[in-house]
């Protein structure tokens, strides 16, 4: 699957002092195509996540378009966009994003816990538990998230995104919590998973990135720029 | 899929005490429901039997037993109405104009009957001209009484096909009647002829009670139906004015303080139904609202992974349903245990009828109850649900902010 964004541009209504109008990103065109990995760095408060969210299906753009294969993702209605993500997209969010109330391995099936029966989601246990001994976090299937580490958690979010094989994945600082044996076997897994034809799109701060990257991107006050 | 391995119910789960308070609140919601709407239902179920069994329009009574306090007396607690007048105002009353119909009962107090430690009021009518306690009798009983047959109110304890002594004399029990919820239901039923048999039996027994009492001459009171064309106040006035030294009343009047304080009751009920309703679905409400808002980057993660906004508004609601229905149920549960094995506890204490309806109705009521809690608990939330389903997640997303 492609992704072509064209003219996506986002801007924030600040309040605070004198209202003002904040440009996150400036209108961009960017094209993310199946079998490369993408590594986006930048200055905190560039716009990255803004950028990644509009491409992810998860921001409207103030204007421009986002095309999946041709197709206008934000012209479909929130029924079918979710669909869409659940299928084709998968997205590591920067941060903690557990859910507390399920254990690690139900966390990692999510998309499960919230559509389809029981066995669907009994059968994707496997694939989890493949990808949780990928990750080094085998073990930990019936833990809750409170009993997690940071790093172990961040895995958690990674192991969730990549369970269905999106067409797309999207990772918001995957790296952010982890040690360096860890950052090099995510960055790893990712290369992998960019290799068996998924389009992959990393945001980071990470420099060890470049070294898996296919196309590197520099971002700063809003402009992407290659490197 | 199973209900226990859902989101919504995990997300319940995970927050036990929570839920446990918000279960107990929509109890306490639902109890007060089917509690205050039963308790409604029975007092005018109990009012309205009353009037069924007077049956009459007016009653006349002799005007020396009567204020109104004692006809109300009169009419709920029979034990205490023995007054008698002349044989000859009942024919007097006969002559006047708009009557249809016209009666007259005899009581007798009796003090000792084989089956009952309290003391209980024998009534007698008039078979020949009876048009008032006839009727259910002939429908509980299966037809006409013969001699040394009674019928029997509810709370007598004993059975139809036994039988029930009054000095020496043995008779028949043919029917129980239906609950009145007042002491009608301590009463027994039965015809001038066998109160003649029974006075006569106390006077050999050498008891004195009834020695006036001719039950030939004399009555205790008269029932009269008004004919078509008449209004029951123009008769009224007509037999008050007329017919001297007896008291005439409309029956609905004789209970219309029952039904003053029965209103009074009922409004009591269901003012303290409303508090309770508003405290409990604004403190849900609030308990809704902030732990979907404690929740936010939950939910956020939840459309990261492809669920869409009707689904976040569903697993909300969904929650509300879990909890609303598991409270309901408990508080339908707890509200009919405290109300129906201590019916005639409430009765006594608030000396009101207060007559149950009947198993159907109670279930109704039941589940009427039960879908206004639900229903009430899940428009609170309703707000909160709209209010998740529009989360930004682009934007709750942005890092542990
Ligand atoms: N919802 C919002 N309202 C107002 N301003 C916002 C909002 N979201 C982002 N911004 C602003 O837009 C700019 C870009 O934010 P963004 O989160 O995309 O930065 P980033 O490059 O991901 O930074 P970091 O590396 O720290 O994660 C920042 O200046 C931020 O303050
Ligand atoms: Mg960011």
């Amino acid at each position: 699957m492609t992704i072509t964004a064209t003219g996506v541009c986002k801007d924030f209504i600040r309040q605070g002092k004198n209202t003002n109008k904040l440009t996150a990103v400036s209108p961009t065109d960017i094209t993310i195509e199946a079998g490369k990995l993408y590594v986006l760095m930048g200055r905190s408060g560039s716009g990255k996540t803004t950028l990644l969210n509009m491409l992810a299906g998860l921001l409207t753009p103030s204007s421009g378009k986002v095309l999946c294969d041709g197709e206008d993702i934000y012209a479909l209605d929130d029924e079918k966009l979710s669909r869409f993500r659940c299928e084709h997209i998968g997205v590591i969010p920067q941060g903690q994003t557990a859910v507390h109330s399920l254990n690690v391995l139900e966390n990692i099936c999510l998309s499960y816990m919230l559509y389809g029966s029981l066995k669907e989601r009994e059968a994707a246990y496997p694939a989890a538990r493949e990808l949780m001994r990928k990750l080094g976090i085998a073990g930990l299937e019936n833990e809750m998230p409170s009993a997690l580490s940071g790093g172990e958690l961040r895995r958690v979010a990674i192991a969730r995104a990549m369970l269905r094989k999106p067409d797309v994945l999207f990772a918001d600082e995957p790296t952010c919590d982890l040690d360096d044996e860890n950052t090099a076997l995510v960055l790893q897994t990712l290369k992998e998973t960019a290799q068996s034809s998924t389009a992959v799109f990393v945001v980071t701060h990470e420099r060890d990135a470049v070294g898996y990257a296919d196309i590197c991107l520099n971002m700063s006050g809003g402009s992407i720029g290659k490197q | 899929m199973k209900l226990t391995e859902s989101l919504s119910f995990r997300n319940i789960k995970g927050r036990p005490v929570r839920t446990a308070v918000l279960i107990a609140l929509t109890a306490i919601m639902a109890m007060s429901a089917i509690c205050g709407s039963l308790a409604v239902m029975s007092l005018r179920n109990g009012l309205g039997a009353l009037e069924a069994r007077l049956g009459a329009d007016i009653m006349t009574v002799p005007a020396s037993a009567v204020s109104k306090q004692d006809f109300e007396n009169i009419v709920l607690q029979g034990s205490k109405g023995y007054f008698y007048m002349d044989r000859s105002y009942y024919d007097k009353i006969a002559e006047r104009e708009g009557i249809e119909k016209i009666s007259y009962q005899l009581y007798l107090a009796s003090a000792s009957a084989g089956c009952c430690s309290v003391p209980l009021q024998i009534i007698g009518y008039d078979p020949d001209t009876d048009f008032t306690v006839s009727p259910w009798i002939r429908k509980s009983a299966g037809g006409e009484l013969k001699e040394l047959d009674v019928v029997v109110g509810n709370d007598l304890s004993v059975f139809v096909g036994e039988t029930i002594t009054f000095y020496g004399v043995t008779c028949n029990v043919k029917a129980k009647l239906d609950k009145t919820g007042n002491d009608l239901d301590t009463a027994v039923y039965t015809d001038i002829g066998t109160i003649k048999r029974l006075i006569a039996a106390s006077l050999e027994l050498g008891m004195n009670d009834f020695k006036d009492i001719d039950p030939d001459k004399v009555v205790s009171c008269v029932l009269i139906k008004v004919a078509d064309g008449y209004s029951v106040d123009e008769v009224l006035n007509d037999l008050n004015l007329h017919v001297r030294r007896t008291k005439s009343f409309k029956t609905t009047d004789m209970i219309s303080g029952v039904s003053e304080s029965l209103a009074g009751v009922s409004g009591i009920i269901g003012i303290l139904m409303a508090a309770v309703w508003v405290l409990v679905l604004v403190i849900l409400f609030l308990a809704v609202y902030m732990s979907v808002n404690e929740r936010k980057k939950e939910f956020a993660v939840l459309r990261v992974a492809g669920a869409s906004r009707s689904r976040l508004a569903g697993i909300v609601m969904s929650e509300t349903l879990i909890i609303t229905i598991t409270g309901a149920v408990i508080g339908i549960f707890l509200g009919l245990l405290m109300i129906l094995p201590f019916n005639g506890l409430i009765e006594e204490s608030t000396g009101l009828p207060f007559l149950l309806p009947d198993t159907l109705h109670i279930i109704i009521c039941a589940f009427v109850a039960l879908a206004a809690s639900v229903i009430a608990g899940m428009l609170s939330s309703l707000g909160s649900a709209k209010r998740i389903s529009r989360i930004d997640t682009g934007v709750i997303l942005r890092g542990d902010n």
